[in-house]
């Protein structure tokens, strides 16, 4: 399949509000596939533009119950199975000893899912970007929201987007070029 | 904020932000003393000096591992000085952190968001400094990996009944977390960084430490969560990391040190020394970053608020300590208290009762808690009283235990100090070079801080 030339088209906006209303109203015209861009976090906004499932914290569920059960049956497999020592007459499958580090390794696996959960998830490390190519873009990481309707929407096309975009009274529009 | 919340204790209390900031100044502000602000003078000798102090640590540990740790006042019955005083005071220095970022996070005192970053690389450089000690005053140092359960041709593994295992764990997965919530915390500021300079081999750098961060809303959506699960995580994770170095403790027999107040008052003592570094370190930093507008008084005085109260807690475990030792019947405990008071270390015991104790008492009065000088000489007082503290837990419990004939003094060496000298330098010249590289302050989580930031359905 040939790509389009064009990744999409970006509108640039002042404020959070805006962004978030303009996002309510493109993704409730039939665009699908937008995505918004924004300084620092805002609640309510990935819902806005058609995300609804975070797999986050399953991931981070699953990152810790590997993480205990294996922290637990390493001590288990070392201390009863493997090399059983008598220290003070305790029994080899001392449980209460092991709880700690079964504890710790829980922490330190879902840690360690939930990080790399979320950067596998989103994509990252990703250091080019279509989105980089917009030279106002790099005020998204200032104080500017961005909203992008992509060209592989059902709905684009190169005119009537920009048209739709226009409506919604933004600071700027761009293409951006794939 | 609704207006019927709003206390009238609210509207007297100086602002997490001084008013008439926008994006865009908070941006330039804190990202200009990464990228515009030219090193000064100060910073230059500064640095200059903790680097000759790291170095000297360096030449303390070459020579220890070539001599051994006989050149330290470590004998028996004291098997355990500096080295794990050391170990304890700096742990305990990195708990605030991480109750400042991830504690306080889920607490919602949104006031935190101005002095996390710092507080986080304080914690990351702390735990830094105290993993020193542990691998090297173990006695061979080359054989510490034995510590971590690695198939080897010994065929043997690690005691998993023994706390300093647990030990091992518990900091390592600190240490883990800590670097994680820390690195994950700079990722859009790092974008942030790479946007704002015009250096092209520095856009590269940050462009590929913030790994092409560019704040989709989806990203932001799957990052808050992460950052909200990891800091529900850390939550328990710092309260058991103390716990557990006072399990260290703890579990041995020794008296002074078999009680079950220690976890709890460990905890404590932890966050308190880690609160007055944290003051320690805010208070120069925002006087010579200009910074006043971000940490303002609020900040100084919430810290001091949180120090009177560790220290309240902190002066009960010395209380309890003290009631057991006299009501608990066991003639041991007894002597241990009498011998702190008047043995031949009482000196250093009755230092850390006025430094941990009495002195910071006056935190009570709001004019101090409101005073930059007062409050950096407050924090000072009770980290040397906080480091007496430890010095006291495993010095003189050991120096005089069941037998009269196995009791002996320690006399920590030159060697011993320039250790423990050399990490504070090593801990300095870390945070030098952090506040010159990275933002020392959030700046995507000042942004939101800012009542423009808000959204209405």
């Amino acid at each position: 399949m040939k790509r389009d030339p064009i990744y999409g088209i970006m509108a640039e906006f002042d404020s959070a509000q805006a962004l978030v209303d303009a996002a309510r109203t493109t993704h409730q015209a039939g665009y699908k596939k937008i995505d918004a861009y924004s300084p620092f976090p805002i609640e309510g906004l990935a819902e806005e533009i058609g995300f609804h499932f975070d797999e986050i914290p399953l991931t981070v569920l699953i990152g810790g119950i590997i993480g205990g059960v294996s922290g637990y049956l390493m001590q288990y497999w070392m201390s009863a199975v493997d090399y059983p020592l008598n220290i003070g007459g305790k029994p080899y499958h001392s449980w209460p000893a092991f709880i700690i580090i079964t504890f710790e390794m829980t922490i330190l696996f879902a840690g360690i899912s939930a990080v790399f959960g979320m950067l596998a998830f989103n994509g990252l490390p990703m250091p080019y970007h279509p989105v980089f190519n917009v030279p106002r873009f790099s005020s998204a990481s200032k104080d500017r929201f961005f909203l992008i309707v992509f060209s592989s929407d059902k709905k684009y096309d190169p005119v009537g987007v920009r048209k739709f975009l226009e409506a919604l009274n933004p600071r700027s529009i761009s293409e951006v070029p794939s | 904020m609704p207006e019927q919340y709003k206390s009238s204790t609210d509207l007297e209390r100086a602002p997490v932000i001084e008013p008439g900031h926008t994006f865009g100044t908070v941006t330039e502000k804190i990202s200009s003393i990464v990228l515009t602000r030219p090193a000064s003078n100060g910073w230059f000798v500064g640095f200059g000096l903790c680097f000759m102090l790291t170095m000297m640590l360096l030449y303390a540990l070459g020579y220890l591992f070539l001599k051994g740790i006989g050149i330290w006042g470590v004998t028996i019955p004291i098997g355990w000085g500096f080295a794990i005083v050391n170990f304890v005071w700096w742990i305990g220095i990195g708990h605030a952190g991480t109750l400042i970022s991830a504690i306080l996070l889920l607490l919602r005192q949104s006031w935190r968001n101005s002095i996390n970053r710092f507080a986080e690389a304080m914690t990351l450089f702390a735990v830094a400094c105290a993993g020193v000690f542990p691998a090297v005053h173990v006695g061979r140092p080359w054989l510490a990996y034995w510590l971590f359960p690695i198939p080897n041709t010994m065929r043997v593994w690690p005691q998993f009944r023994s706390p300093l295992m647990w030990d091992v764990f518990a900091v390592s997965t600190y240490a883990t977390i800590s670097a994680l919530f820390w690195y994950t915390g700079l990722i859009p500021d790092m974008a942030t960084l790479r946007d704002r300079t015009d250096n092209r081999a520095l856009k590269m750098v940050y462009g590929m430490l913030c790994m092409g961060w560019r704040g989709s809303a989806r990203h932001w959506h799957r990052y808050e969560t992460m950052y909200l699960l990891l800091a529900g995580l850390a939550t328990p994770l710092v309260l058991s990391v103390h716990t557990v170095v006072s399990f260290d403790f703890a579990v041995g027999i020794v008296p002074g040190w078999h009680t079950t107040i220690f976890p709890p008052y460990f905890v404590a003592g932890a966050i308190y020394s880690g609160f007055a570094m944290v003051l320690m370190l805010a208070i120069p930093i925002r006087k010579i970053y200009g910074l006043e507008d971000f940490i303002t008084e609020r900040h100084l005085q919430n810290s001091a608020k949180v120090m009177l109260a560790t220290g309240l807690i902190v002066a009960y475990g010395y209380g309890i300590e003290a009631f057991m030792g006299w009501y608990g019947g066991d003639r041991y405990d007894a002597f241990t208290l009498w011998n702190r008071l008047h043995g031949p270390y009482a000196g250093p015991y009755w230092a850390l009762l006025i430094c941990n104790i009495f002195i910071p008492q006056v935190l009570w009065i709001r004019k101090l808690r409101t005073s930059p000088v007062a409050l950096f000489f407050i924090s000072g007082v009770i980290l040397v009283g906080m480091w007496l503290e430890r010095f006291v837990i495993v010095v003189l419990s050991l120096h005089r235990d069941f037998l009269t004939s196995s009791w002996g003094m320690y006399y920590p060496t030159r060697w011993d100090w320039m250790t423990y000298i050399g990490t504070i330098g090593m801990f300095l010249m870390l945070m030098f070079l952090f506040l010159r590289i990275l933002p020392a302050i959030s700046i995507f989580e000042m942004r939101t801080l800012l009542p423009e930031a808000e959204v209405k359905e």
